[in-house]
Order: C-alpha cells, then structure tokens, then sequence
C-alpha cells in the first residue's frame, strides 16, 4: 500500500496487490471509490471536511469533491442527520459521520423515528439510502459520555440495519456495500480499532454484507464476539490452546442481522459458547444473542450459554478502572472454564 | 385576481371542510381510528401556499396535513383510504392520517413528531441546491414546532448554505392546549429568523389571497437562489387539537371572533362581491366538492385492508443479503 505524497490530495491509494492497511485508511478508501463513481454520494459531519474528520477517515476526500459533496456541519447532530435523511428521500445517498456514537442519542429522532420508518409508513413509496457512520466503545479514559456502546438501543429498530466492522478488509467491504444499499445502514466503527493494521486485498471481492466469519477455527467452545472484544476472545482462545482447549472465534461484524446460520453451524460442532461483549451486560446485544440460539440451538448445547460483558456502571474515568469495567483476557477464559467440561 | 384561480381557492377550501367534516364523522363512527388533527380554520394557508408552488418543489408537511394533500392533487378518496387504514390509501393504509405519502406528486409525507419537518425539507433544499435544480423545498410546522431544537438547528444550515427551502409557519396560537403567550418568549415567530439572517413575512393567514401573494413572492425569492425564507400565517384551528381534545381551554368568545374571519365565508363574499362567481355558481361548487367527498367516503368503505404484516419495512429482505458492490 502506498500512500499519496500529495498532502492536498491525502488520499489512500490501493494497491494491486494484497497489502497492509490501517482501519482508517481502508474507510477513507472505501468513501473515496463511492464517491468516485456516483455523484450522488456525499458526506456530512463534524469537522469532515477542512479538519480531515477527526480519525482521518474524510482526509483528502474535501479538496477532491469540494464542499457540497463533503459538508462540515455545525454541531447540529440531530438536524444534520435529518438533513441526510431528506436528502436520501430525493436521490442522495449521503454518508453522515456522527463525531462519536454518544452524541448519537442527540441524533434518535432522526434515525429511529425518520430513517427506520418512512419507507414503512409510505406504503413503500420512499427509500432512505442514508449511512450513518459513527465511532463508539471504550477507548482510552473519556470518561462515561464519550465511552459507550449503543448497538443494543439501535438493535432493536425494525428498518435499520447494524454491521460492525472491525478490519480493514471488512471496513472497507461494508463501507462500500452500506453506501450502495437502499436500506438505511448503521456502520458502528470502535475508536481503538481505526489505527489497527491488517492485510487488505482489494481484489478479494465482497463479502456479503452481514456474514459473521470465522477467525480462528476450534471445535470445544465457540467465542462470539465483534469489533475489539474479537481480538481478546483470539487472546483466549491462543491461552486455551496452551491447555488443549481450541475454541472457535467468531467476529459477527452484524449486529442487525445477526448471522444466527453461521452461529448455529459453529454451535452444532463445540455444543458450547460464549458471547463476549464489550458493551452492559443488562440487555445487551449479548442478550438477543443468547436468547435466539437457546430458541433456535437448544439440543445442540452442551452448556448454557454465557456472556462475558461490562459492568452494569458508567464507565470510569480512571485508567485501572475502565479497564476493570469491560472484559479481558482473563474473564473471557474464566467464563470458559464455567462451560467446559471438568 | 385571475377568475379561475379564485375559482380553484373557493372549490379547495370548499373541498377542505367538507372532507374534514366527513372525518369527523367516519371517526366517530369507528370507521377512522388514532389520532385524527383536523384542519377547518386553516385551509386558506394550505391553499394559498400550495396553489402558489410549481408541481416540481417538494412538500414536507406535519400531522395535520390532509387538506395539504388534498390541495397538491392527491385524490380525496386515496387520502381518506389512508385514513380508514386501507390498502387505496395513499401510504397503502400503513401510515394513517398522520403519515400522508404521495412520491409522484412530491408529497413527502405527514410527520408526527413535532420539529421534524425542518430537517427533512432542510435536506431535500440541501439535496435541490447541490444539483443545481431550480425546484423549492416547502417545510410546513406548527407555532408549537419552533421550540425544537430543530427549527434553530436547521434554519441555521438553511441560512448558512443558501438552501432553498420556504419554511411556513401555521401559526394556530396553540400548541394543543396551551397559547403561544405561554410557551413562546417570542410570540412573533417571523421575527425569530432573523436570528440567522433569513428573510421573513407576516401575513393573515385567514386571507387567501393574501397567502397566497405572499408565498408567490417568497419563492420567487427562494428560486432565484437568495437562500430560504421564513412566512408566519396567523390563523386559528376551529376545533380542538385533534379528536381527543374538546378545546376546554378557549373562550367561545374567541372561537365566535375568529369564525368572523373564517376563510369560506369571506372568500366567497369577496368572490362574489368581484364577480368572480354568482350566488348559483358557489351553491354548485359546494355541492360538488361534496360529492367529491361523498365518492371519497364509498371509494374508502370498498378498499380491501392491507393483509401483509412485513412488507416494505425493507427495500431488500433481512436476510444475509449478498453484496454486489
């Protein structure tokens, strides 16, 4: 992968061969392309534009397609959202970054009683090919307004569709696919993930938008986890080989739908397995999780099904604490443990 | 005053209170359920404005919007299948007299959220501008809509982009029971704009015609791309807020002034007193508007119900859906 020497341009470039790249770097790709090919995709947000966006993913995309195509908008969560989806209703196809997903809930109105419901309560008539995009999850002591997970509210909205990216492969594929959608799509990034490196081959082709995949094969217990919390279920599962103990990792990179097919295939080999999440245990998407395999999977299991998630607290500000508040390595392999055989 | 113009606002607002009366009696007859806000006081605002746009601009109205569809061309008896939750409705009976739907005519719905319609007309001007088109995006709200946060945050971008939107206040006095001396600092909403440096107007939103003059100059100037513009029409709402509401809070004194100025009755005195139609020719108009809505009633009575529970909630089945991007 080479980057563009240009600083006006600063523009991600693919490669012709299969590379490393940077989360962020395969989202600005990913915007870049659409962009590129269809006048009617444009982007709107805090401090996209001039600023770069502010984990680079609109870098270099403003002095390319000018202002009307990428919008910095006054701190305005909920009308710029709004705005999108008027916008998607007459041919637009925008893509609005909401800076982090906490001022999402400024922002509701407009993707749950707007984005979710026009196409529904319009007979059909109108479509709303709007994405939102927006960074979320526990990063570095933000502190509990700038360190939550809301997949779980947004879960449960009929006309939303939810993925979770966490690669650049996959950033890169569901960006791209999201955009080309006529359905409105939630794209949940996580704000540790974006300077994380990872092979990307553009010529791969796309994966289907809401597949789960498999990371690392196992046949004892099935780790379903997504966004960061796949990389501490691959940390355990790496321990437990030490013991013998091969579990399977599954990175459901939807969260609406949910790849229950795949979960299932997984289930019917390890009879055992584990939601790992890093978002509040209390009804959490770890929750319609478990509650759908126990419908669809019951005879298969070995075990009940267990949840390794947060605590039920705001997150804390203190470093030893947040850490305390999500799950580790350590938790994932103690809850193992409580579903393996003696 | 051009003859038949005045001729279609007589007929329109002719056709509006006999629809909405007709509403109110399929609603108390159980054939219309919910909620149902019903317009008789205000029609000369929806007539005006809309017989003063082009069938290119897009409306984008609120929940009390069945005279505005009527008024852009949808047929009476689609809106009141959509009101009886029948599939000739105009949303196919899944949106209910709140959510009016009409995409071939730019009728963009029926929002019942207060404050929505600013950032969904906001959008489709912002959609209008970037294309360079010459088609106005038309945002209809309540006096009660301009404490949301979405009227600042929207006439705001407006402004700030030059966007083509005309934003109409139907300015009622009531935000279902309480007077806008008690929930607005302001009662002026048309000064309110000038906060963000958008051009506004009062007018009596009683007067047709007056309406009607002043949404014909505020889109000329939207149109030649001075940016959006704000007109404030002072009306009065007849009946309570919806259904549900028998208006307790309002004198009949003042219900008794403002029927005074009622849009029906000095409409016509004024057409008849212009020689614009004879005594005859307005019996005849209201007897035809009311067959109108008699056909409305019978064409809403005989649609079948909808029958499928999931349909259009997606524009592609929630299943893995396999990518071809």
């Amino acid at each position: 992968m080479k980057r563009s020497h240009n600083d006006h341009a600063g523009l991600i470039a693919p490669a012709s061969a299969a590379a490393e790249l940077q989360v962020w770097e395969a989202l600005n790709l990913a915007l870049n392309e659409a962009m590129a090919v269809d006048d009617a995709v444009f982007v709107l947000g805090e401090d996209v534009g001039v600023y770069g966006g502010s984990y680079r993913v609109t870098q270099g995309l403003y002095a390319r397609y000018g202002e009307w195509r990428v919008r910095d908008t006054p701190i305005s969560e909920g009308s710029f959202t709004g705005l999108g989806v008027g916008a998607a209703l007459v041919g637009g196809r925008p893509v609005v970054e909401i800076m982090t997903v906490n001022f999402a809930l400024l922002a509701l109105d407009a993707i749950v009683n707007m984005a979710a419901k026009l196409r529904y309560m319009s007979g059909g008539q109108l479509r709303v090919p709007l994405v939102v995009r927006m960074p979320g999850g526990v990063a570095h002591q933000l502190a509990a307004q700038h360190s939550q997970r809301l997949e779980h509210m947004l879960m449960n909205v009929p006309g939303l569709r939810i993925v979770a990216p966490g690669t650049p492969q996959d950033s890169y594929w569901q960006l791209r696919q999201a955009i080309r959608h006529d359905d409105p799509v939630i794209v949940l990034e996580h704000e540790l993930l974006y300077f994380d490196k990872g092979t990307f081959d553009h010529a791969a082709g796309a994966p289907p938008l809401h597949a789960a995949a498999v990371r690392r094969p196992g046949r004892d217990l099935t780790l379903i986890a997504w966004h960061r919390m796949v990389q501490v279920a691959q940390q355990a599962a790496e321990r437990l080989a030490g013991e013998g103990i091969e579990a399977e990792v599954i990175d459901l990179r939807s969260l609406r739908p949910i790849d229950l097919p795949l979960l299932r295939e997984s289930l019917g080999r390890t009879h055992r397995a584990l939601v790992v999440e890093e978002d509040c245990r209390f009804a959490g998407a770890g929750a319609e999780i478990v509650a759908a395999l126990t419908e669809a999977a019951f005879f298969d299991l070995d075990a009940p099904l267990r949840r390794v998630a947060a605590a039920d607290v705001p997150t804390p500000y203190n470093g030893e604490l947040e850490r305390a508040s999500i799950p580790d390595v350590d938790a994932v392999i103690e809850a193992a443990r409580g579903i393996l055989p003696a | 005053m051009q003859r038949d113009l005045a001729r279609q606002f007589l007929y329109d607002i002719e056709l509006a209170r006999r629809f909405e009366q007709a509403a109110a009696e399929q609603y108390a007859q159980g054939n219309i359920a919910g909620f149902l806000h019903l317009y008789p006081g205000e029609e000369a605002v929806a007539v005006g404005t809309l017989r003063a746009a082009d069938v290119g601009d897009y409306v984008v109205s609120t929940y009390r919007e069945h005279v505005h569809a009527l008024v852009r061309g949808i047929p009476a008896g689609a809106v009141m299948a959509e009101l009886f939750g029948r599939s000739g409705g105009c949303s196919g009976g899944y949106g209910g007299s709140m959510h009016l739907f009409d995409r071939e005519r730019r009728f963009l719905g029926g929002y019942a959220i207060v404050g929505e319609t600013f950032p969904v007309a906001t959008g489709v001007a912002y959609w209008l501008r970037m294309n360079e088109a010459s088609d106005v995006a038309l945002c209809y709200f309540g006096d009660g809509a301009v404490n949301q946060g979405t009227f600042h945050e929207s006439l705001n971008m407006a402004a700030l982009w030059k966007l083509p939107v005309l934003f109409i206040c139907e300015n009622n006095h009531y935000q279902i029971g309480t007077e806008i001396h008690r929930h607005s600092a302001l009662a002026e909403v048309y000064q309110r704009a000038c906060a963000y440096g958008i051009d506004s107007r009062r007018v009596d939103g009683m007067d047709v015609l007056a309406v009607y003059e002043e949404t014909r100059e505020a889109l000329h100037y939207v149109r030649d791309g001075h940016g959006p513009c704000l007109l404030e029409c002072e009306t009065y709402r007849y009946r309570g807020h919806s259904m549900a509401d028998a208006g307790a809070y309002r004198s009949a004194l003042e219900v008794a002034e403002l029927r005074a100025r009622d849009p029906l009755l000095t409409f016509t005195q004024r057409a008849l007193e212009a020689g614009w139609v004879t005594q005859e020719e307005a019996d005849e108009m209201g007897a035809r508007a009311g067959r109108e809505v008699e056909a409305a009633v019978a064409f809403a009575e005989q649609s079948p119900p909808p029958t499928q529970l999931d349909k259009d909630v997606y524009v592609r089945p929630l299943d893995l859906y396999r990518g071809d991007a």
